[in-house]
């Protein structure tokens, strides 16, 4: 307090310096298409391709049913963990910590043995198959953030006295899950969703692998054989990211403001 | 013994086993897509093609190019995990104990967020729009300063570029990490310790980083997993022209090189024991710094 605050500034304004540079070459270089000058050019064709729009789609789909999946799989455990079978909790979290452990290269490589067409469960022989294995792939790679989101979200409402409410009124088990628990976590459960989305959209190497059409490859595809179209198809990610961050804080943000006053 | 298995059975007669059936669908998935998947590999690191159990995979690890792999995806992401923790501690100080203006936090937490999950494919294009032959930072530096940082040895399709861009994630994810850890140092702490004539040095020296060390020395772990794990950045940065260990694993499941799976497995079992030993000691040293955050 007594000495001047110069070294917080200096570390903010080298932090902000690292972070904006990127992102503003990026957009500069994105709009260069045209010769002499800025347009948005690149943008007109990257969304303009058919490809885009396609593998974009896929990857939203398998988002989206990523998403459906592991909240099926996450919202009963966590809530039947925390009720009523608190001495799985420790074998629970270190299940949902294992895909921060091992690389998703590794996991992935681990499908290919497992569901390879050779093996019991033939995944891979078929399209359907391999996207319902991407889907599930993705759920994994989410399940640590939406487990700890469901968690902390089940931890925050009374769930022994709103599961006691709906029992003595009569309510079955689905229906306490689905009617009265879940509607009290949506805040935690669709911050875990953006969050699930904002690392599934892009994904390269789990897709790659196991060839499907997603967005992730086509990027790839893309930045190996355009020059400006990988910029615009930058800030558009990178776009797509903060619109899922800023929807989790847009929802997160004021139910904590809510609950702190 | 007698007594306590009979009142289990009278106090749960039958929700008892609706319960488990509630956690068995968890309990399958994690079977079907984390545990059997995993263990199927490490298995398959001790066994040859026919089935029988071999150490000659483990072996055959000893290799110029894998063991050059492994080095320099270690030296990468200890690099950007050192890196990333002494900015984004930096940063995270700045903002929790730095006297800024208010809005700067918030604006720095969420941007955190956002750019620890700016990562993979994306990042690689952003850094090469900025940085590579033809990018921005690049160009103003030749054009302004007349340096062309390429003539000086920098490239960024190496191990310096690809510190660089993983900076990118790391920093953020380290302040997401550390903010929450500073602000456990109580205000009270640093009284007590200026009411008995402590310096500022001697407060940071005797009390703060005791009690932060573990947080510390836990991120720099976490980073570290992290970008040991990566691989689509360097991937679309270099193509796979960097010799990092993912990249390698990458090329071999593909079936490009190698022609041998078992030596992947072998590869794959390499890098779950890494992630496996830092994450593990992440977790360790995560619990015992919570006893101070209280």
């Amino acid at each position: 307090m007594k000495r001047p605050v110069i070294g917080p500034w200096i570390a903010i304004i080298i932090g902000v310096i690292y972070f904006l540079v990127p992102l503003i070459a990026t957009f500069e270089f994105s709009l260069r298409m045209k010769r002499g000058v800025y347009s948005f050019e690149a943008y007109r064709v990257v969304f303009g391709d058919p490809n885009f729009q396609a593998s974009f789609t896929y990857s939203a789909v398998i988002a989206i049913a990523a998403i459906l999946f592991g909240i099926l799989i996450v919202v009963p455990t966590a809530y039947i963990v925390q009720l009523k079978l608190p001495r799985l909790r420790p074998l629970v979290e270190f299940i949902t910590l294992l895909p921060l452990v091992i690389p998703a290269i590794v996991l992935v490589f681990g499908y290919l043995r497992m569901y390879n067409s050779s093996s019991w469960i033939p995944l891979t022989n078929s399209v359907r198959g391999t996207d319902f294995l991407l889907t599930c792939a993705y759920v994994t790679l989410a399940l640590p953030y939406m487990y700890r989101a469901v968690d902390t979200g089940l931890r925050a409402i009374d769930i022994r006295t709103l599961t006691e409410a709906a029992q003595s009124l009569g309510s079955s088990w689905p229906r306490i899950l689905f009617q009265v628990i879940l509607p009290n976590v949506r805040v935690a459960v669709l911050s875990g969703a953006f969050l699930t989305f904002a690392i599934v959209i892009g994904e390269f190497t789990m897709a790659s692998l196991l060839n499907r059409p997603a967005f992730g490859p086509y990027l790839q595809l893309v930045g190996a054989n355009r020059a400006y179209e990988p910029a615009a198809l930058a800030i558009i990610a990178f776009i797509i990211t903060w619109a899922c961050m800023g929807l989790i804080q847009l929802f997160g943000g004021g139910r904590q403001n809510a609950t702190r006053r | 013994m007698a007594e306590t298995a009979a009142e289990l059975a009278r106090t749960r007669p039958r929700p008892v086993s609706l319960t488990w059936l509630g956690v068995v669908p968890f309990m399958l998935f994690a079977l079907m897509f984390l545990i059997v998947p995993a263990t199927l590999l490490m298995i398959g690191a001790f066994q040859d093609p026919q089935g029988n159990f071999t150490l000659q995979n483990i072996a055959n690890l000893n290799q110029p190019t894998i063991i050059r792999a492994y080095q320099t995806s270690i030296a990468i992401s200890a690099a950007s995990a050192f890196g990333g923790a002494l900015l984004g501690f930096g940063l995270a100080y700045a903002v929790a104990l730095g006297h800024v203006p208010r809005w700067i936090r918030p604006t720095m937490m969420t941007f955190s967020g956002v750019a620890s999950n700016f990562a993979g494919v994306p990042l690689a294009f952003a850094f090469m729009a900025t940085l590579g032959r033809t990018g921005l930072v690049t160009a103003l530096l030749t054009s302004i300063f007349g340096i062309n940082i390429y003539r000086y040895g920098f490239n960024l399709l190496s191990f310096g570029g690809l510190t660089l861009t993983y900076l990118y994630f790391q920093i953020p994810l380290m302040i997401l990490i550390m903010t929450p850890a500073i602000d456990g140092l109580k205000r009270e702490w640093r009284e007590a310790s200026s009411i008995l004539g402590a310096s500022t040095w001697q407060y940071w020296r005797m009390i703060a980083f005791p009690i932060l060390w573990p947080s510390l020395l836990g991120s720099f772990l976490l980073l570290f997993a992290n970008a040991f794990g990566a691989i689509a950045t360097a991937y679309a940065l270099t193509g796979s022209s960097l010799n990092i260990i993912t990249i390698l694993l990458f090329a071999q499941i593909r079936g490009d090189v190698l022609h041998d799976p078992n030596l992947g497995y072998a590869l794959a079992l390499g890098m779950i024991l890494i992630t496996g030993l830092s994450n593990g000691a992440y977790i360790w040293l995560r619990s015992r710094s919570e006893r101070w955050m209280r």
